[in-house]
């Protein structure tokens, strides 16, 4: 088991290889659909002006993220009356969904690190070579053990997006995954994909 | 009629964050076929831990609640108006007190309801008149992820080879399993519907999903082309989380249905691991939860 500490170097991103659990510390955001679509209109692609308070939590988030890493996730939170939040639930939402944006945000943003599950496709592959960056994979479902490593949220961001969309700036401590796409093309999505393919192949001639 | 506005957040708690005892089963049974050391078998453990763990602080097994599927079936007499408007409030509550995520979500707005109560489907409550003096009512959970992975096939499917029989079912259901490779939050439970109308057909393929794991279907034909779907899918390897290995499917429940003559779907409805389901029996003033 790895221990990481955010940000991560380069040195730190290369040393890591497809199958390597890894324990991640520091503070990084969450950040999904609704996140995503954000970035890559409002300040990557440009296609629609900054509105409301946009601009103060980009330049909130940049320095989180440069080095950093952002998690796909729609938590459970208590704690919305009063503001003392608290993660309950916070386990990975799919990733896959990111897969057009996800390189641009990389390459932008400087992030070395995507969590999520289920993986992504070859753009964010080619990010990840390029950045350089991991996909690290947290265990899908598993909610109530993940909320355990956040040890604070230091504060929200886009709460008007709803809750499990907007950006939760987190304090994690030991957060579990494992590396399945790394900075050397590996990735075992492609991998498990290509073999099922083949078997699939067989099962259906059969 | 009493007010069950209670009953209906206990229900939603233990569906929340305590996992069937047969789906919790299966998982430990998946468990001990993966390689000691292996990714699979350390997203097993994740699993089942994250499992006790949900249940011992009665927090949501997974963030994501899903859409909040209930199956009323009442005895004559009832007002489903009334059981409506308390299963809306014990949902609300149950929001407030965090066993459920605000999940509910105007699909033209994008502006989240805050309470998980949306229009007439969100949450989704099916009725249905039943003999006896007992309500029974169950509840199931199901997430978006999984729900994504869901997918429906007319038949004959020529890029498959797939037939209007049950071979043919056979095939596209494997090409199901095969497309939702991890996403779904493998390993899952797959509810199969075949025939119906594009509507009707994926409601039963949801309906399914209610059969025990351990059951077998009472259609010598259908429980065999479970068997082997069971099997075929593990062949597959895509193994818990993706991360390859023996156990893909935990299980596979399927159901006829009766088609137009010239339609043949077949529904896939696929349910991620965290398979969260409860029963409540309410008879007099005895309330019960399976």
């Amino acid at each position: 088991m790895r221990s990481l500490n955010l940000p991560l170097d380069d040195e730190t991103v290369r040393s890591l290889r497809i199958g390597d659990p890894v324990q991640l510390s520091g503070v990084m955001t969450t950040g999904r659909d609704a996140v995503h679509k954000w970035m890559i209109d409002t300040f990557i692609r440009k296609t629609r002006q900054p509105q409301g308070d946009d601009e103060q939590v980009y330049e909130a988030i940049r320095p989180i993220l440069d080095g950093g890493a952002i998690y796909h996730c729609g938590p459970v939170v208590a704690g919305l009356d009063t503001g003392d939040y608290r993660f309950v639930a916070a386990g990975p939402t799919t990733s896959i969904r990111e897969e057009p944006y996800q390189g641009e945000v990389m390459a932008h943003f400087n992030l070395k690190a995507v969590i999520g599950k289920g993986g992504m496709g070859p753009k964010t592959l080619a990010a990840c070579q390029d950045v350089p960056a991991v996909y690290l994979h947290a265990i899908g479902g598993a909610a109530s053990l993940i909320a355990q490593s956040v040890q604070r949220v230091v504060v929200v961001h886009k709460l008007e997006f709803g809750v499990p969309e907007a950006i939760w700036v987190i304090e994690v401590k030991d957060f579990p995954a494992v590396v399945t796409m790394d900075s050397h093309g590996g990735s075992i999505h492609a991998e498990v994909e290509s073999h099922s393919a083949q078997k699939l192949e067989s099962l259906l001639a059969a | 009629m009493h007010d069950l506005t209670q009953a209906f957040l206990e229900l939603i708690r233990l569906a929340s964050t305590d996992l069937p005892p047969d789906v919790e089963a299966a998982l430990r049974q998946a468990r001990e076929r993966e390689e000691p050391g292996s990714a699979a078998q350390g997203a097993l453990d994740a699993i089942l831990k994250n499992v006790e763990m949900a249940r011992l602080h009665s927090t949501p097994i997974c963030q994501d609640t899903g859409t909040p599927l209930f199956y009323v079936h009442h005895p004559a007499g009832w007002s489903t108006r009334q059981l409506r408007e308390q299963i809306r409030a014990a949902v609300a509550e149950a929001t407030a007190r965090t066993y459920l995520r605000p999940n509910a979500v105007d699909a033209i707005s994008g502006k989240n309801s805050g309470n998980n109560l949306g229009d007439e489907a969100f949450p989704t409550i099916h009725f249905e008149e039943i003999e006896g003096d007992e309500l029974v009512v169950d509840l199931m959970l199901k997430g978006g992820g999984c729900e994504n992975v869901g997918a429906q096939y007319s038949l004959p499917d020529t890029r498959l080879g797939a037939g209007r029989d049950l071979e043919g079912v056979r095939k596209v259901v494997l090409d199901a399993v095969h497309r939702a490779q991890g996403k779904g939050c493998a390993p899952g439970v797959l509810g199969v519907a075949i025939g119906g109308d594009r509507g009707s057909s994926f409601l039963g393929s949801k309906q399914t999903l209610l059969r025990p794991l351990d059951d077998r279907n009472s259609d010598p034909r259908l429980a065999e082309l479970e068997t082997k779907l069971h099997e075929q899918a593990n062949q597959l390897g895509i193994g818990p989380m993706g991360f390859g290995g023996q156990t893909t499917v935990l299980g596979v429940k399927t159901k006829g249905m009766h088609r137009l003559p010239a339609s043949f779907f077949v529904s896939v409805s696929y349910m991620c691991w965290a398979h969260r389901r409860r029963r409540m029996i309410v008879h007099g003033d005895q309330i019960e939860y399976i």
